[in-house]
C-alpha cells in the first residue's frame, strides 16, 4: 500500500547524561526522590540565580561527537529559547541554537546486509525541563527535580527511508551512548527519548513532503509502531486527495494510534538569543585529544577485531558486542583461556542464560572471568566433560565456589584411565546379552543405549571420547 | 556632628576605639530613618530586630578586636539584592510578597564583614526608569529639594545616602543607574567594569549590562565599599578572576601627569549652564593639581541610547519570563486556565514601564527581526566600545557630565518615555563598553540642587578613577555640604 | 508606522501580558516612537562587524561535576501561590 510513496524519516534523540549533577547547578540528578527536593535557586529559576556549565557536560558531549565522526566545535555558545510552560522555569530553556557543539557526523547502520550512512546534523546540549503531573480535573502539578537536568540532543539528517531502518539507527547510537557511559540507557525512564519527524513524498519527487512530529516515545517497539501509523496516515490522507499539515503528534501506545497535541502548536517563535549569562565555550584541540583517548573501544571496532583477531563468526562478534560490559568480560576470559570460540559459546550461553534466568547484571555475575577461565582449563585439560562443567558452572553461580573446590567436594573428575571404562563396558556387556547379539547383528542404533548405561555406571564421569572408542571396539569383539 | 552624618572611615575609628557601638549607631540611624523616611520614602523594607541583633554580633566582634573594614556599620541595599528571609520585592507588585530563602554573593560578602542591615531600599521597578518614579512602593523624593526626583533606578540608594538614612548603600548599574541618582543626590556613586562584581543573587535586568557598586558620602568610603563587595565569583559566570587591589591604600597618589580625555561629543550645545560651569570648574581643579587634558572623541556616542534600548529590553523580555505566578510571586487566577492566568498574572504584576520594556524586548527578539535590531545593537555595541578602548589608548581617564540637566522635577518627565531615555545619553555608553564610571559631586545649581560629574576608567582601572575623584574630592567641599533635614 | 496595533497584540501574547484597550493604544505609539528612534542605527554600516555579547572577554566558566546543596522541597515550595502534595500547582495543563 506504502509503495506509491517514499518514506523520509528524520529522528531527534534527547540522550540524558549520567552526571552525578545537573548541568547549571549541583543539585543531583538522581531519580526517584520527594518531588521538589532536589532544588536550588538556579533549577527553581528564582530571581538573582545565575547558571554555571557542569564541565562533565561538556566530556560527555565531546565524547559523543567523536563516536558519532561529528567535527568538534572550536567555540560554541548557549542561547535562551524563550517559551512559557509550567515545567520551564525560567520561563526558557538553556540549550544551543547557532553554534552547537557538535555537527556534521554519521553513523553507518546495517539494513538487508548493506551498510548505510545516516548523517548526524548536530549535537546539542541543553537543561531538561520538570515533571508535570495531570492527576485532577481543573490542576496540573510540577515537581522540578528533573528540571535542569543535563540532555544532549542529536539531530539527524532526514536519511532514513523505513521505520526498520530509523529502528536500526536509534539501536546504533544507544549502543554507542551506553558504551561511552554517558548515558544509562534507560528508555522507560526516559533516559533516551526520540522524537519522529515522518513525511512521504511521491516517489521520484525531490521535495521533501509536509511533515509530522511524533513526540517522546520511550520503547523501540513504540517508535516503529508510530512511525508506521504516522506513513499509513499520511498516505491515506494523500490518496484521499488530501493535504498533510504540519504538526506535533502524540502517539498513544494502548490504542497505537496518534493525535494532533494542539495544546502546545501556538505561538512558535522561540526568540532565541544567545544566553548573556553564560560566556562562550571554546574547546581546544589539547582537550578534544585528551577526551579521544578516553574514549571506550566502539561497538563497530569491536567487533571487527572479535572476526578479524579471534577468528569468531560475525554472528557472535556482534552478540558479544552489543553489550559493553559484556564483551568487556568476553575479552577478559579471552585473554586468560585463548580459546576464543570455546569462550564465545559459554558467554553467550551458560552464562547469559544464568544471567537472564536471575535478572543479574553482568558487573553483579557471581561468576567473574577469571572463575569462568579456571572451568574452561579443567574442559581443555579433559578434566570435566563438557556436561559436567555446565552442572559445575551451575554450582559455582549458586556458591559463589571456585570450580576446582567444587569438582574435589563432589567427585567430579572425569574418568579419563582407560582401564576402568573397559571394566564398567565389560559389566555392561554382560548383563545385556541379548542387546549385544542384537548389535552384532546389524542393529546400530543400540550404541545410544551402551553408552547410557556405562555412563551410568561411571556416574557421567567417563569421558565421552574415550567411552564411545572403546565401546565400539569392545562390541565388534575386538 | 551626629553619628549619622559620619563616613565609614570615620566610624571605623570610633568603633574600634569603642567610642561608640554599633547598638548605638544602629539605633541612631533606625530613629533617624523613622524621622526623616516618611518625606523622602528611600525605605520599602526596614529590618529593626535584625539589624540591632546584628550589631551586638558586630560589638562582640568589635570587642574581641576581629573586626573587618565593615563591622558594625549600618548599610541598606537596593531592594534588588536577595536577601535570605527578608522580604526583596525590587519594587514590583509581582514580588511583593517574595522572601528569598538564598543569600546573593555581594550580600553574603557583607554579612561576612558584619555589617549591619537596616533594610531594602526603593528603586525603579526591576531597575527600569531613571526617577524612581516607576516603583510599586510609592516615589523617592530627593532630599535636596523634595518636589524634584532623586534620579534612578538606584534613587533609593542615593537618596538615603544623601539624607543620612544609612552610612552607605549598594545600588546597580545598567544604564546608569547608580550614576545618575548619585549626581542627583549630591553622593559619591560607582559603577564597576562588568564582572567585577558578582551578580549572582542580584535580580536580573539586563544581564549583559548589569553591575554592582557602592553610593557613598566620599570616596574613600566608596573605595572601602568596593573592595568588600569586588571579586570573583564562581557562581557567576561572567565574573572576572583577577585579583582585587587596595583601593583605599592607592587613594593618595594624586593626578599629578594624569592625562583626563573630554569627549567632544558630551560637551555640546544645549548642556545644561549649571552644568556646563560645574564640569569647567572640576576640569579647572584637576588641573590645577597636575592633570593634563586632552579633548577626545567618542565618535558613536549618538547611537548608544538606541543600542543600549534594544539590547537591555531584549534581555529583560527574557529575565522577566520567569514571573509567571507559578513558583514564587503574585497569582491572577480567574479560572480561565494556564494562559490567562500567566497572562492575567503578569498584567497585574508588573507596572507600566516594565511592560512597555518587555513588549520592546520581545518585539525586538521575534521572528524576523532579531537580526535588525538585537543583533545590529549587538554590533554597533562593538563599536562604542572600540571608542572607549581608542580613546583610552591617549587618556588615563575620561571626564563627562553624568546628566544633561540636574534633577528634574516629579512628573515632569512621565509622558513621553522615549526623552527619559535619552536623559542617560551620558551613562549609557559606559555600561555598553563595560568599563567603569563613577559619579562625584562638583557643584551645586542656582536652584540648590547638586551636580555630579563622571570619571570614567579603562576596564578595571576602578583605583586610577577612584584617585583622581578623591584628589578633586580633597581640593573641594562639595561632599560635606548636606541636604537640608 | 513601524509597529501597528495588530502587532503590539501579538507581541503582548508572546510575552505574556493581558492589556487592555487603553493599554494597547499607549504602547502602539510608544513603541512606534521608540522603534522610528532605533532606526538610527542603520546609519551604521555594520556587515564586517563581530557583535559583542560581553563588554569583557570571557570564556569557559565551569564548574565541576560534584554534589553541592539542594535547599528541599519546604523552601522550594515556601513562596508558591498554591502548592500541594510538595509540589507546585497550577491551572490544569492541556497537552
Amino acid at each position: 500500500m506504502t509503495s506509491r510513496y517514499e518514506v523520509v524519516i528524520g529522528l531527534e534523540v534527547h540522550v540524558q547524561l549520567t552526571t552525578a549533577t545537573k548541568i547549571f547547578c549541583g543539585c543531583a540528578t538522581s531519580f526517584g526522590s520527594q518531588p521538589n527536593s532536589q532544588t536550588c535557586p538556579v533549577c527553581l529559576g528564582l530571581p538573582g540565580a545565575l547558571p554555571v556549565l557542569n564541565r562533565k557536560v561538556v566530556e560527555y558531549g565531546i565524547k559523543t561527537g567523536l563516536a558519532t565522526n561529528c567535527s568538534i566545535a572550536p567555540r560554541s555558545i548557549f542561547a535562551r529559547k524563550n517559551y512559557f510552560y509550567p515545567d520551564l522555569p525560567k520561563g526558557y530553556q538553556i540549550s544551543q541554537f547557532e553554534l552547537p557543539i557538535c555537527e556534521h557526523g554519521r553513523l553507518d547502520i546495517e539494513i538487508d546486509g548493506k551498510t548505510k550512512s545516516i548523517g548526524i546534523t548536530r549535537i546539542h546540549m541543553e537543561e531538561d525541563a520538570g515533571k508535570l503531573l495531570h492527576d485532577s480535573n481543573d490542576s496540573s502539578r510540577v515537581d522540578l527535580n528533573r528540571a535542569c537536568t543535563p540532555l544532549l540532543e542529536v539531530v539527524s539528517e532526514p536519511d532514513m527511508r523505513s521505520s526498520d531502518e530509523a529502528i536500526a539507527y536509534l539501536k546504533k547510537l544507544h549502543q554507542i551512548v551506553v558504551y561511552l557511559g554517558v548515558c544509562d540507557g534507560n528508555l522507560e525512564e526516559g533516559s533516551f527519548r526520540c522524537d519522529a519527524n515522518v513525511s512521504i513524498r511521491p516517489w521520484g519527487q525531490k521535495e521533501f513532503g509536509t511533515r509530522a512530529e511524533l513526540k517522546n516515545i520511550n520503547s523501540f517497539r513504540f517508535i516503529k509502531q508510530a512511525i508506521e501509523y504516522e506513513i499509513e496516515r499520511q498516505a491515506d490522507i494523500l490518496n484521499e486527495g488530501g493535504t498533510v499539515i504540519q504538526e506535533t503528534r502524540l502517539f498513544d501506545t494502548a490504542s497505537g494510534t496518534s493525535r494532533s497535541m494542539r495544546g502546545k502548536e501556538q505561538a512558535h517563535d522561540y526568540r532565541y538569543f544567545p544566553d548573556p549569562d553564560l560566556v562562550p565555550l571554546i574547546v581546544s584541540e589539547d582537550w578534544i585529544e585528551q577526551m579521544r583517548r578516553e574514549l571506550p573501544e566502539l561497538p563497530e571496532t569491536k567487533i571487527a577485531r572479535f572476526v578479524n583477531e579471534l577468528g569468531i563468526t560475525r554472528y557472535d562478534a556482534e552478540v558479544l558486542a552489543s553489550d559493553r560490559a559484556m564483551a568487556e568480560y568476553y575479552d577478559s576470559l579471552v585473554a586468560l583461556n585463548g580459546n576464543a570460540k570455546l569462550c564465545a559459546n559459554w558467554v553467550m550461553g551458560e552464562l547469559q542464560r544464568a544471567l537472564n534466568d536471575t535478572g543479574v547484571a553482568i558487573v553483579d555475575c557471581p561468576v567473574s572471568s577469571p572463575m569462568l577461565a579456571a572451568l574452561l582449563k579443567r574442559i581443555d585439560d579433559n578434566t570435566l566433560s563438557n556436561k559436567i562443567a555446565k552442572t559445575v558452572f551451575d554450582a559455582m553461580w549458586q556458591s559463589g565456589k571456585e570450580a576446582d573446590v567444587i569438582i574435589e567436594e563432589q567427585g567430579l573428575k572425569q574418568v579419563t584411565d582407560t582401564s576402568a571404562i573397559e571394566a564398567a563396558i565389560d559389566e555392561v556387556m554382560a548383563a545385556n546379552p541379548d542387546q549385544v547379539v542384537e548389535y552384532r547383528g546389524g542393529k546400530d542404533k543400540l550404541m545410544g543405549f551402551f553408552v547410557g548405561q556405562v555412563m551410568r555406571a561411571t556416574k557421567g564421569k567417563a569421558n565421552p571420547q574415550a567411552l564411545n572408542e572403546l565401546l565400539k571396539k569392545k562390541l565388534a569383539g575386538e | 556632628m551626629a553619628l549619622t552624618d559620619l563616613t565609614i572611615h570615620e566610624l571605623q575609628t570610633l568603633l574600634k576605639n569603642r567610642e561608640t557601638s554599633s547598638r548605638e549607631l544602629t539605633r541612631a540611624f533606625l530613629t533617624h530613618i523613622a524621622d526623616t523616611d516618611p518625606h523622602i520614602g528611600a525605605y520599602i523594607t526596614t529590618c529593626e530586630a535584625a539589624a540591632l541583633k546584628n550589631a551586638d554580633a558586630a560589638d562582640a566582634r568589635l570587642t574581641e578586636g576581629n573586626a573587618d573594614a565593615l563591622t558594625g556599620i549600618p548599610l541598606a541595599l537596593k531592594d534588588i539584592f536577595i536577601t535570605e528571609g527578608v522580604r526583596t520585592t525590587c519594587a514590583s507588585q509581582i514580588l511583593s510578597n517574595f522572601v528569598p530563602p538564598y543569600d546573593g554573593t555581594a550580600v553574603s560578602k557583607l554579612k561576612a564583614q558584619g555589617a549591619v542591615l537596616l533594610g531594602k531600599l526603593n528603586m525603579d521597578e526591576f531597575a527600569m526608569g531613571s526617577s524612581n518614579e516607576n516603583s510599586a512602593f510609592g516615589s523617592v523624593k530627593n532630599p535636596w529639594n523634595r518636589d524634584c526626583v532623586p534620579g534612578g533606578s538606584s534613587g533609593g540608594s542615593a537618596a538615603c545616602v544623601a539624607s543620612r538614612q544609612a552610612v552607605a548603600t549598594l545600588g546597580t548599574d545598567t544604564g546608569g543607574s547608580i550614576r545618575q541618582p548619585a549626581s542627583h543626590c549630591g553622593v559619591v556613586g560607582l559603577k564597576p567594569t562588568y564582572g567585577r562584581v558578582s551578580r549572582y543573587g542580584v535580580i536580573a535586568y539586563a544581564s549583559s549590562l548589569d553591575q554592582v557598586g557602592p553610593l557613598t558620602r566620599d570616596v574613600e568610603d566608596c573605595a572601602i565599599m568596593l573592595g568588600a563587595v569586588a571579586g570573583y565569583d564562581p557562581a557567576d559566570s561572567t565574573s572576572i578572576n583577577l585579583p582585587v587591589p587596595d583601593y583605599q591604600a592607592s587613594l593618595k597618589q594624586g593626578v599629578k601627569g594624569l592625562r583626563i580625555g573630554l569627549p567632544k561629543e558630551y560637551f555640546i550645545k544645549g548642556l545644561d549652564a549649571d552644568i556646563q560651569q560645574a564640569i569647567d570648574s572640576a576640569i579647572a581643579t584637576l588641573r590645577d593639581l597636575g592633570a593634563e587634558t586632552v579633548e577626545v572623541s567618542l565618535p558613536h556616542t549618538e547611537y548608544a541610547v538606541a543600542c543600549y534600548y534594544l539590547i537591555a529590553t531584549a534581555e529583560a523580555s527574557s529575565n522577566l519570563a520567569r514571573y509567571d505566578g507559578i513558583r514564587f510571586g503574585q497569582r491572577v487566577d480567574q479560572g480561565r486556565g494556564l494562559i490567562d492566568m500567566y497572562m492575567q498574572s503578569r498584567a497585574a504584576g508588573f507596572g507600566p514601564e516594565v511592560k512597555r520594556r518587555i513588549m520592546l524586548g520581545t518585539y525586538a527578539l521575534s521572528s524576523g527581526y532579531y537580526d535588525a535590531y538585537y543583533l545590529k545593537a549587538q554590533k554597533v555595541r562593538t563599536l562604542i566600545r572600540q571608542d572607549f578602548l581608542d580613546a583610552f589608548n591617549q587618556v588615563d581617564v575620561i571626564l563627562t557630565p553624568v546628566a544633561p540637566t540636574p534633577a528634574f522635577r516629579i512628573a515632569e518627565k512621565t509622558a513621553d518615555p522615549l526623552q527619559m531615555y535619552l536623559s542617560d545619553i551620558f551613562t549609557i555608553p559606559v555600561n555598553l563598553a563595560g568599563t567603569c564610571g563613577m559619579s562625584v559631586p562638583c557643584g551645586f545649581s542656582r536652584d540648590g540642587l547638586p551636580i555630579g560629574m563622571q570619571l570614567i576608567g579603562r576596564p578595571f582601572g576602578e583605583e586610577t578613577i577612584l584617585k583622581a575623584a578623591y584628589a578633586h574630592e580633597q581640593a573641594t567641599d562639595w561632599h560635606r555640604r548636606s541636604a537640608p533635614r | 508606522m513601524k509597529i501597528n496595533r495588530e502587532q503590539v497584540e501579538h507581541v503582548a501574547r508572546l510575552a505574556r501580558l493581558a492589556l487592555s484597550e487603553a493599554e494597547l493604544d499607549t504602547l502602539t505609539v510608544d513603541m512606534d516612537a521608540i522603534l522610528g528612534y532605533v532606526e538610527k542605527l542603520d546609519e551604521l554600516d555594520t556587515g564586517h562587524i563581530i557583535p559583542t555579547a560581553h563588554a569583557v572577554p570571557v570564556e569557559n566558566a565551569f564548574r565541576e561535576d560534584v554534589i553541592g546543596t539542594s535547599i528541599g522541597t519546604d523552601k522550594a515550595l515556601q513562596n508558591a501561590p498554591e502548592a500541594s502534595d510538595s509540589c507546585f500547582v497550577v491551572p490544569k495543563v492541556i497537552e
